[in-house]
């Protein structure tokens, strides 16, 4: 029989998704369903003095004193009000809620509502900011030694802004009552975190709260903790009106309410030997979390161990701290922290590469962490450690080293970055998360039960091979369950790069048990003599794996992905603007389980890498976004599409499923730092993106007015 | 007002400046063509007017009076529309789903022979999240090829 996993098998949700037939959210309709909407402030901080409703019988109106539970959104830190009492904290807080059955009556509801508000002055600089969401200290070996035994120090200040995840399909929930009972249904990514919600807030036994995924149009992140609230808020009206709820943001709601990336400041001071050696590692990161705390706690935590980049370093001091701001909260996005960190590092590393004269690739060398080496909090790495055999075949395949020499001093520009990720929760994350994932047996094969949501990425797929062949049966006779809570366990968040690495392996586990279960029958065999069973299984973590949530020290993740990027641009000498000529990305995933799903992950990833580099800018006024449209937030096109060439190489991580680590989040870490850093190959010394015309005109006026000799692009 | 709609006329009593998406979403109770932006900007609800590709969100009703329009529905009954399908499930052109719809149909009115230019022209107007594209242009190119072997 044909093995499934590193093969490109048909994906489960293919044919559906091609012919129209698949169902999202708003493509459901329930019997009395009405429509709701959100009445949001209109100040970015301050206090509620009055609501004002002019607004008929048939409209079905809540406000924070219908939510029978704690008025909170259950998740880190119980600061989020599902709906404003007094304080408003953001422009985008929810106050009031309304429906109607006709959601056209819905389009002037604003103007219906009137929120009077006193205004307080709002702080949107995280460095001023008194108020700190969450402080982490990473230390190794003695930093003030390390700057003893340098040659050199060299510092530097780099900055990111807000990226939006911008699935093409907006967040949107159905909650359908039922007898002290809620269903809710909707496009997200944990359907057991909304769960959790929707238990704390409806003050209802768990099993009276049931919560399934719809076919979800991409997440990103931003489906991972903003639908709880979009979720408590359809529950509240459907609570109240006694009918299903649907409530489907537009995209100008969608980009002005919804979670971002962190903005970030990141510094950096380096000890260095004039050989090119790093001695001492000297890093401040600060994100931005807006207005609560969200997941910010968790995406520093990654942002700061992800700090010191793929290196090698004896003494290394990390202060992070995540900071609250007057702007809608900041959350979960793809990479989550460590493409801030990581884009901060590596283009300190060319700075640091042209100031010592030492080619960009030599000093990766020299530094990049090996089998053996320990990381920032002293993670022992194994053998499958593989930055230098990424670099290596990134700069052989795109002849960055013949290019580097040959663009210099024209238009064009050549760079490349070098990076890692970890794969699943950080530190003890997955003990504490304790995720089961079960496995049936039915007639014809078996069927997944697992919270892991397909999401676009190919959840229901690769879990199907892995399945199939730890059982032995061909890859169709798995069928996967649809991620609803009253038939699934809790198999954890859909995040982190867990889904394979995690996930895929607790199913691994339950396939292997299945079969010895099974003897010397087929499943069909079995079924027909002895009937159904099912197997769980939950994590446990491999031996060995040490972890210090006091000192932040010890086994951070159980595996690292690699990875190494090499973009060559081009950069128009009149409009500034910035054209990717070709784009190199090596990746090192472990065990490929459905290669062409893999390198999908990976072409994605750094496409959004890409516009996170360049055009992708959240404009904040006052504390609101500006640019809440697709018109003028712009992500890539297919004709801004750079050809990519993309490779794929396996180091088996022993604790993975068939050897898989994890590959989703990784691929966006590293373009846009090798993007910075062909500009810098072109003369643009750019610290903070995105890099637009704006940015890179200014940095030339500012090259050409401190007297250095440059050439005219 | 009479429109067909994949090869059946339809009559829609509704405003005649109400969305064709929202008509064909609706009023023909078909889902298969999906909002992204409702401003014309992603393609997402892209759908065939007398055989030019055109966003739904932002097209009356009373523009499609008497035409003919095309959703991914319809799309399978042709052979173009059809090898596009399969070509996007097997190169995965298609992750999430969501734009896919309008990306076949804004494919559909490449002729085989078509260059990665023309493909890209093409697509210009729909935007996809998950892959970053390539995999879109390996599966038309697929499909376009696999038309001109016929």
């Amino acid at each position: 029989m044909a093995r499934a996993v590193g093969r490109n098998v048909r994906r489960k949700d293919g044919d559906a998704k091609v012919t129209g037939a698949a169902k999202y959210i708003d493509d459901l309709t329930f019997p009395g369903m009405m429509y709701g909407a959100t009445i949001r402030s209109t100040i970015p901080r301050g206090t509620i003095a009055a609501r004002h409703v002019a607004l008929t019988d048939d409209f079905v109106i809540a406000d924070h004193r219908d939510i029978p539970g704690p008025n909170y959104v259950a998740l880190i830190d119980p600061d989020q009000p599902c709906l404003a009492v007094d304080h408003i904290r953001h422009f985008a807080e929810p106050i009031l809620l309304v429906a109607h059955a006709d959601k056209h009556a819905l389009i002037d509801v604003h103007q219906r509502v009137t929120i009077e508000t006193r205004a307080l002055t709002p702080n949107y600089d995280p460095e001023t900011s008194e108020a700190c969401f969450k402080r982490i200290s990473i230390d190794k070996g003695q930093i003030d030694f390390g700057f003893q035994i340098s040659d050199f120090v060299i510092d530097g200040e780099y900055r990111t802004g807000h990226q939006e995840q911008l699935y093409i399909e907006t967040n949107g929930v159905i909650a359908v009552p039922g007898d002290g009972a809620m269903t809710v249904y909707g496009s997200l990514q944990c359907p057991y975190y909304v769960h959790k919600a929707l238990v704390v807030l409806l003050k209802l036994p768990p099993e009276k709260v049931r919560v399934v995924q719809t076919e979800t149009g991409g997440g990103f992140g931003g489906k991972e903790e903003y639908p709880s609230m979009l979720a408590c808020h359809a529950a509240i009206l459907a609570r109240k009106a006694k009918r299903p709820v649907k409530m489907i943001y537009d995209r100008v709601e969608d980009l002005l309410a919804t979670t971002k990336r962190h903005p970030s400041i990141v510094r950096h001071r380096t000890g260095l030997k004039r050989d090119g050696r790093i001695t001492a590692m000297d890093v401040d990161v600060i994100m931005d979390g807006g207005a609560y705390a969200t997941l910010s706690a968790v995406v520093l935590s990654r942002g700061v161990i992800h700090a010191t980049g793929p290196y090698r370093c004896d003494h290394v001091r990390i202060r992070g701290r995540a900071m609250m701001t007057h702007t809608p909260p900041n959350g979960a996005f793809r990479g989550f922290g460590a493409p801030q960190t990581q884009f901060a590092i590596e283009a300190h590393i060319d700075r640091i590469s042209d100031r010592l004269g030492i080619d960009p690739v030599t000093l990766r060398e020299i530094n990049a962490l090996r089998p053996g080496d320990t990381t920032a909090t002293g993670q022992k790495l194994g053998k499958d450690a593989s930055a230098l055999p990424v670099l290596r075949d990134a700069v052989k395949r795109s002849r960055f080293t013949q290019k580097r020499k040959k663009l210099k001093g024209t238009n064009r520009g050549i760079g490349l970055s070098l990076f890692f990720h970890g794969s699943g929760f950080t530190g003890g994350g997955e003990v504490k998360l304790a995720s089961k994932a079960s496995l049936e047996l039915t007639a014809t094969g078996a069927k997944i039960l697992v919270a892991s949501t397909e999401i676009g990425q190919g959840t229901r797929t690769m879990h199907a091979q892995i399945v199939a062949d730890a059982l032995g049966v061909p890859f169709d006779a798995i069928d996967v369950h649809e991620a609803d809570t009253a038939f699934v366990p809790d198999s954890g968040p859909t995040v982190a790069s867990r889904t394979c690495m995690i996930v895929g392996k607790l199913l691994e586990r339950c396939a292997r048990d299945m079969r010895k279960r099974l003897g010397k029958l087929t499943p069909a065999q079995y079924y027909k003599k002895h009937g159904s069973f099912t197997v769980t299984s939950q994590y446990e973590p491999p031996p060995g794996l040490q972890w210090s949530d006091d000192t932040y020290a010890g086994d951070a993740y159980g595996s690292y992905a690699w990875g190494c990027n090499v973009v060559e641009l081009e950069v128009d000498p009149v409009t500034f603007e910035v054209t990717p000529i070709n784009v190199t990305a090596v990746a090192e995933i472990g065990q490929a389980i459905h290669p062409m799903m893999a390198i999908g992950q990976i072409e994605g990833g750094t496409a959004q890498g890409i516009g996170y580099a360049l055009t992708e800018e959240v404009v904040m006024k006052d504390g609101r976004m500006a640019n809440a449209q697709l018109t003028n937030y712009i992500i890539p096109t297919p004709l801004d599409a750079a050809p990519m060439d993309i490779g794929v190489m396996a180091r088996p991580y022993q604790h993975g499923p068939f050897g898989a680590k994890g590959v989703g989040e990784m691929p966006i870490d590293g373009p846009a730092p090798a993007v910075i850093n062909a500009l810098r190959h072109c003369g643009f010394d750019v610290r903070s993106i995105p890099a637009t015309p704006e940015r890179l005109m200014s940095a030339f006026a500012r090259e050409n007015s401190a007297g250095r000799r440059r050439r005219t692009p | 007002m009479k429109l067909t709609v994949n090869g059946k006329t339809r009559t829609v009593t509704a405003h005649p400046m109400k969305r064709l998406l929202d008509v064909l979403r609706e009023d023909c109770g078909l889902t298969g063509t999906k909002e992204g932006c409702g401003e014309g900007e992603c393609g997402a609800c892209t759908v065939l007017i007398d055989g030019v590709a055109v966003d739904s969100c932002i097209v009356p009703l009373a523009h499609a009076e008497g035409r003919k329009v095309i959703t991914i529905e319809g799309a399978t009954a042709t052979r173009t529309g059809k090898a596009l399908q399969d070509a996007f499930v097997v190169h995965g052109g298609a992750q999430c789903g969501i734009c896919t719809p309008g990306m076949i149909l804004a494919a559909a009115r490449l002729k085989p022979g078509a260059s990665e230019h023309d493909i890209k022209v093409a697509l210009a107007g729909n935007l996809c999240r998950c892959t970053g594209y390539p995999a879109i242009f390996r599966s038309v190119k697929s499909a376009l090829k696999r038309g001109r072997a016929r």
